[in-house]
């Protein structure tokens, strides 16, 4: 006899009001007439008895596909005994496409793929990027994994390991992308992939890839390693089009909402209308740009910002990213190869340096960022400080030494122009 | 059989796909060369491109966790409406695409007929970000699919509209890990009992050393129970944050009663205008309250009423906050200030008010 559907009186209340229920999903599943539906039919019932009793019933194990050492949530049952066809509910986390772009035959394959081996129950996307392909038996994962590699896809990271990556729309869409995201995206990450489906950091690592400061996929404080979208030149004006949004706002609506909001105060109304741009204060925070997306846009000198450190809570509580990279060049192959050696590098770092179960903003804290810097080759740049010291306790016997140091860079540099 | 017929395949390292092959084509011909973009109405970007080319994204809610069925309607309705491609953002909401105007209200109408609603632009609320909970996770306090299912229901105009001062980043989180990441509202899970432990699993369970070094205050160290080796709690040092539950699940922090919500605001991602911000406490002691926390509403939606009416364009929650003042944000919002606002962690003395500035 088929399996009852579970009586679910508490899950049932979340398919009222007006935004798609995931409860209403996860009962179409079950109902179905598919090998698929008897775990969901098992799975509501958990879920109904947490609802009831307020607490989760998962564990984790050991699970993995051959070749593999990640990439895989293994979850077990702590109520198996009265949820039996669900105890076996793996997540596969496969990574997408950069920029999560699809195409529908894509998509249906994933769900035929799915429908086969799995629960029926994909979320786009969890919170680290990827798809996460979430109720699967342990016997079942190596054949669905096959599956889905010889289409092209592969697993995402897990544990101590280089974890998925995101990166926003971007060029594809977005005249606001200071750089190629997609392309940094794929070739630093697949360039990392072995410590990727191998986990042996000493925790995680995350990288993110935003075309901008309004950072669309938080990269600045959700990745150890946010690379961010700048340019260097003057932001390009269409003074016309100035003149139309002044028009359009008033001139208090504009000095309100676009002069008096710059950060650094870089702006100004001239008389007739037109905008007056004090670049050389200008931080590239994208205020004004985003509010006359029409009359202004970035420069034509583009390229990156880097920012190391970010990450939540556990255990020293929340760090921010700080700026490693005030400015580099994203355009030519080599450019790309030295984003991809930098991130290399900080990698290899991390892996020597860093104690167990501790992250890049942790290690940095611990060990200064100067040493930091010395340790993956780059230079210190007051861009990287929101103020020098202000503690006077500190070694300076090589002042002169560190002094001539700077002096040789800003000669070179003058030199180079 | 062949011994090359036996040997088991290895995985195809390889990697993260390729977006190009799978791209609208208008997105894939102006990769990198797009010039503007309006917004024509809520839900809709209009993006033009430097050679004329045009396209209109007309974005739509998803419950995220989706079953085969949602996601294949998804697939008919791009199919039928919008050439066959979809793209996600951060917070899966879904995107469709199409290179004529004239096609953007029918899509609307498709969507909004079939439950997805049509928002997420400009100045509304967006999708919440959340995490996995009872559905799926581990250590999970709550079930963050629910309180966001819960709030969306509440929030649906304002999805629909654009009518905040600025963008609106909502966020939940199980636990106070906090995977749901910042958000100008964070509404997370709170412990506020140290962890129950079962001395019986612990030294069968646990690596003792690592978990006594996960605990943020050293209030954790090795005891014998019983003649078992186990772990103790000072439970007056104890902070019940619950790091040391995923390495040590016999040590039990979830509890139906104890476990609360938090609400938290302020939090923002981006460096435009200010630097990024973490969010701050306002709230706590809310229940856990499934399955549809209605204590959790309630109190959103005041914040979001004071923030609707006194915020200026363009601010966001932190910098609506800098302007006014703690002192009037917790006056317009009713909520009670308690010694528990004030920072004890490391580096707290930096968010006291070094100032004789004083908000009257």
């Amino acid at each position: 006899m088929a399996k009852q559907m579970p009586k679910t009186p508490l899950l049932d209340q979340l398919e009222d009001g007006p935004w798609p229920s995931f409860v209403t999903g996860l009962k179409h599943l079950a109902g179905d007439d598919k090998p698929y539906a008897p775990i969901m039919k098992s799975l509501l019932g958990q879920l109904e008895h947490s609802y009831d009793t307020r607490k989760g019933y998962w564990k984790g194990g050991t699970v993995g596909v051959r070749g593999y050492g990640g990439g895989i949530i293994p979850r077990f049952s702590e109520v198996a005994s009265e949820f039996p066809e669900s105890s076996e509910f793996h997540t596969m986390r496969v990574m997408p496409p950069a920029g999560m772009h699809y195409d529908t035959k894509t998509l249906r394959m994933l769900c035929d793929i799915w429908e086969k081996y799995g629960s029926g129950l994909i979320a786009f996307h969890g919170q680290s990027g990827d798809i996460m392909f979430q109720g699967i038996s342990t016997d079942n994962i190596q054949p669905c994994f096959d599956e889905m590699n010889e289409q092209g896809f592969d697993l995402g990271g897990a544990g101590a390991a280089i974890r998925t990556s995101m990166s926003c729309v971007g060029a594809a869409r977005c005249e606001q992308s200071n750089y190629d995201e997609a392309r940094a995206m794929r070739e630093v990450i697949n360039n990392l992939l072995d410590d990727m489906h191998r986990p042996s950091l000493p925790y995680k690592m995350k990288f993110k890839f935003s075309g901008c400061a309004n950072d669309c996929v938080n990269a600045s404080h959700r990745s150890d390693f946010a690379v961010l979208g700048t340019w260097r030149d003057d932001i390009k004006v269409d003074q016309e089009e100035i003149k139309k949004k002044v028009a359009e706002l008033g001139r208090k609506g504009f000095n309100d909402q676009v002069v008096n909001m710059c950060p650094t105060r870089a702006l100004s109304l001239n008389d007739d209308d037109t905008l007056d741009i004090d670049n050389k204060s200008c931080v590239r925070c994208m205020h004004c740009i985003n509010v006359c997306t029409k009359a202004l846009s970035p420069g034509d000198d583009k390229g990156i910002t880097i920012l190391l450190g970010g990450k939540r809570t556990l255990k020293i509580g929340d760090l921010m990213g700080s700026c490693i990279v005030p400015f580099m060049k994203l355009e030519s192959d080599e450019d790309f190869e030295a984003l991809v050696e930098l991130s290399e590098n900080c990698v290899e770092f991390f892996a020597e340096n860093a104690l167990e179960h501790e992250r890049t903003g942790e290690m940095v804290e611990r060990i200064g960022l100067v040493n930091y810097l010395e340790g993956v080759g780059l230079e210190v740049d007051p861009n990287m400080v929101a103020h020098p010291r202000t503690s006077s306790y500190f070694r300076s016997d090589d002042w002169d030494e560190e002094a001539e140091k700077w002096n040789q860079r800003k000669g070179n540099s003058q030199a180079a122009e | 059989m062949s011994e090359a017929q036996e040997a088991p395949r290895m995985p195809d390292e390889c990697g993260v796909p390729d977006p190009m092959p799978l791209m609208h084509p208008t997105m894939r011909d102006n990769y990198g060369k797009w010039d503007w973009h309006d917004r024509p109405r809520p839900g809709v970007l209009h993006h033009v491109a430097k050679g004329g080319d045009e396209i209109w994204t007309v974005k739509a809610g998803t419950a995220r966790q989706m079953d085969l069925h949602t996601i294949r309607e998804l697939c008919d309705i791009a199919d039928e409406m919008a050439d066959g491609h979809v793209r996600f953002t951060t917070r899966s909401n879904i995107e469709y695409m199409v290179t004529d105007a004239a096609r953007v209200d029918p899509l609307i109408e498709k969507l909004e007929g079939a439950g997805y609603p049509v928002g997420g632009t400009g100045n509304s609320i967006s999708m919440i970000s959340h995490t996995q909970g009872w559905l799926h996770c581990d250590i999970p306090g709550t079930d963050a699919s629910g309180v966001v299912k819960s709030l969306m229901d509440e929030l649906y105009d304002d999805f629909k509209a654009e009518e905040m001062p600025n963008r609106v980043k909502i966020t939940t989180s199980c636990c106070q890990i906090n995977c749901g990441g910042q958000g100008d509202i964070a509404i997370n899970i709170q412990h506020t009992k140290p962890p129950v432990i079962d001395h019986d699993l612990v030294s069968n369970v646990c690596e003792r050393p690592s978990v006594v070094a996960r605990c943020p205050v050293a209030a954790i160290r090795p005891a014998l129970v019983d003649g078992k080796p186990s772990l103790e709690v000072d439970e007056k040092k104890c902070i019940c944050c619950g790091a040391c539950y995923p390495p040590c699940p016999p040590m039990q922090i979830n509890d139906p009663e104890y476990s609360v919500l938090a609400i938290w605001v302020g939090g923002k991602h981006s460096s435009t205008r200010t630097k990024p911000t973490f969010h701050k406490l306002v709230v706590s002691g809310l229940p856990n309250n499934a399955p549809r926390w209605p204590e959790v509403a309630e109190t959103v939606n005041k914040i979001l009423a004071a923030y609707k009416e006194d915020g200026r364009p363009w601010e966001r929650m932190s910098e609506w906050i800098d302007r006014i003042g703690w002192p009037r944000f917790f006056e317009m919002t009713n909520l009670p200030f308690t010694k528990h606002h004030i920072e004890d962690w490391r580096g707290g003395r930096n968010a006291l008010n070094q100032s004789s500035h004083v908000h009257f």
